[in-house]
């Protein structure tokens, strides 16, 4: 049985990678004489809107992981150390975006968001309200996996004995103890920004996901050249937040 | 290491009350600690000793109730201005430093310099015996180790007062034994006033002063160990501290009759009939056909074995020099004498 695994991990990566290389076969293609043309991937690099909207997505990976963090890494804590009755509720209320329908979301929000735009602007990057909304539910789960792997009672009452104020627990005690947490919200958080397209596109923003889809109605190659771009810049992101994660582990051994 | 100028201070809990709900935890609680005193409190699980600990390092607030250290009412001070220096039960080093910037952690939050840091931590590792370990991270630790880390962790800030909150119960028996006599040994060696929480009698009769017996949320007895042991003042300290025979007396004018031998009663005694609460090792038992008793059972324990014997009807356990006890079979008859040393009588 020992050809069993390596068959399955290979059935397992031709199911992966195969719509991979047939986006790099698609882009790469000149439809008119069924040769190998750059054409593509060079209109994709001088197309200054799909630049844009790669510059805007990033932005507003790093944003939503910024704002999400900000909120929901302190809220989660203090609830924790303070008030642990509340943690059912917080829980509740970081999942409900999961049962919301996104359409639903963005009728309802709407009307917030006309307020949005009165005070910050029509800017894309106000998405990253609506982001937030939409990461909560895998960012709680991540980040409270990793708070239950230690002992946050103890830890912070051990730093408020030593003089520490609640802020010092948070940031010096307790939040160094949740990195790879931290982490792996961010990593599901980009992922999850990179690849959206219903808000952004509902929402009439100019995102990359939204940008692929307008490309593809006019050229299906530069269109999957954008597709198969996000994908490994994505990979990239998430490759590079791995590092930085396994470096940190190594360097705490 | 008196070089280290900590000079114990007074602690004072009076009258603390802590309901939760309808549960107290502590039902009027008075406690007084001299200066440089190491007081265990010693109760069984629920007494309220861990609350009372919490309640004077700030971690937990009384409904009522005053705390004074060094005469200074810090009833409403938070845990973190206290000033107190505190080892928990579960290991609490934070995993993200190293042994000597745990060790430190305290001192940087009070703004000292990193020189000043750096050597102070040192020499509180080398006060518990582990300054080759200051660079590794706590889980690289044992638990005895991690232990005595948090030791020099809470003294590093030179604390007006050092809590202990049953610091030695995740650990082996062997360990728990040589780190209950390290704690003894540095507490006498910086003089901080100490507050030792333990269900364990054995620990708290071994490491303390004075120990407080407390049962429902209300300290039964504060004394030192020996007199602890040798005079309980209510029934409970007698049946909770050590093992003690529950034999029939009758009481008249201060004077029991136990076992047919007159014996002097403790004050708090019952006023009539009752049962004497005797030690063991007060009991002597000697091989004699004409014996009232039957021997039982004999466990061997050592230098000093367990007799049990039958006396008409009641079990009474003597513990008695093995020399004399494996000469004894169950089934022989025996004679049984008590010590006439005070004994309390509490009521069936």
């Amino acid at each position: 049985m020992r050809w069993v695994r390596p068959l399955v991990l290979l059935a397992f990566a031709a199911f992966f990678f195969a719509p991979l290389w047939s986006l790099l076969d698609f882009s790469t293609k000149d439809f008119l004489t069924g040769g190998r043309t750059g054409d593509h991937w060079r209109a994709l690099v001088e197309n200054q809107e799909v630049r844009d909207a790669i510059v805007t997505s990033l932005e507003l990976a790093v944003l939503t992981v910024a704002l999400m963090l900000v909120l929901l890494l302190p809220t989660m804590i203090w609830v924790r150390l303070r008030v642990p009755q509340a943690s059912r509720l917080v829980e509740f209320l970081c999942l409900l975006p999961l049962t919301v329908p996104p359409l639903v979301i963005v009728v309802g929000i709407n009307g917030v968001y006309s307020w949005v735009n009165y005070f910050l602007g029509g800017s894309a990057l106000t998405l990253t309200f609506v982001y937030v909304v939409l990461v909560l539910p895998f960012a709680y789960r991540a980040l409270d996996a990793s708070l239950s792997s230690i002992d946050v009672t103890t830890l912070a009452e051990a730093a408020r004995s030593l003089g520490a104020g609640w802020l010092t627990v948070i940031a010096r005690v307790v939040a160094p103890n949740v990195v790879s947490g931290v982490l792996s919200a961010a990593f599901i958080s980009v992922a999850l920004v990179l690849g959206e397209f219903t808000f952004s596109s509902l929402m009439h923003f100019d995102t990359l996901p939204v940008r692929i889809v307008l490309l593809g109605k006019g050229d299906i190659g530069a269109s999957m050249a954008a597709s198969l771009a996000t994908l490994l810049l994505t990979a990239l992101l998430l490759v590079a937040l791995s590092l930085l994660d396994r470096r940190r582990s190594t360097r705490a051994e | 290491m008196k070089g280290t100028d900590v000079t114990g201070l007074t602690v004072e809990l009076d009258d603390l009350h802590r309901h939760y709900g309808d549960v107290r935890a502590l039902d009027g609680l008075t406690l007084h600690l001299e200066p440089g005193e190491l007081v265990a409190l010693l109760g069984p699980s629920g007494c309220g000793k861990t609350t009372a600990l919490r309640i004077l390092a700030g971690l937990d607030i009384a409904t009522s109730g005053e705390v004074r250290v060094g005469g200074k009412d810090l009833t409403r001070v938070p845990a973190n201005k206290r000033d107190m220096g505190m080892v928990f039960q579960a290991y609490s080093l934070f995993p993200h430093l190293t042994v000597v910037d745990n060790v430190a952690f305290g001192l940087k939050l009070r703004g000292r310099g990193g020189a000043e840091r750096r050597r102070r931590a040192h020499e509180m590792l080398e006060l518990v015996g582990l300054s080759e370990h200051a660079s590794r991270y706590p889980r690289q630790l044992s638990g005895g180790q991690q232990q005595r880390v948090a030791l020099a962790r809470a003294l590093a800030i030179e604390p007006s007062v050092l809590l202990l909150d049953e610091p030695l119960s995740a650990l082996d028996a062997k360990v728990r034994v040589q780190l209950r006599d390290e704690i003894r040994r540095i507490q006498l060696d910086v003089g901080t006033t100490t507050l030792f929480v333990t269900h364990d009698q054995e620990e708290a009769l071994a490491v303390a002063d004075r120990v407080g017996v407390m049962s429902d949320g209300r300290l039964e007895q504060l004394a030192t160990p020996a007199a602890l042991y040798s005079s309980p003042a209510t029934p409970f300290v007698g049946a909770f501290v050590g093992l003690s025979n529950r034999i029939p007396a009758s009481v008249s004018a201060g004077t029991a009759t136990v076992l047919g031998q007159p014996i002097p009663v403790l004050p708090g005694s019952a006023a009539d009939t009752g049962v004497a609460l005797v030690r063991p090792e007060a009991v002597s038992v000697a091989a004699s056909e004409s014996g009232a008793a039957t021997v039982v059972a004999v466990s061997f324990r050592g230098p000093v074995s367990q007799v049990t014997v039958d006396i008409e009807g009641t079990l009474v356990i003597a513990q008695v020099a093995s020399g004399i006890a494996l000469a004894l079979e169950p089934g022989q008859r025996v004679s049984v004498s008590v010590d006439p040393a005070p004994v309390l009588v509490v009521a069936d």
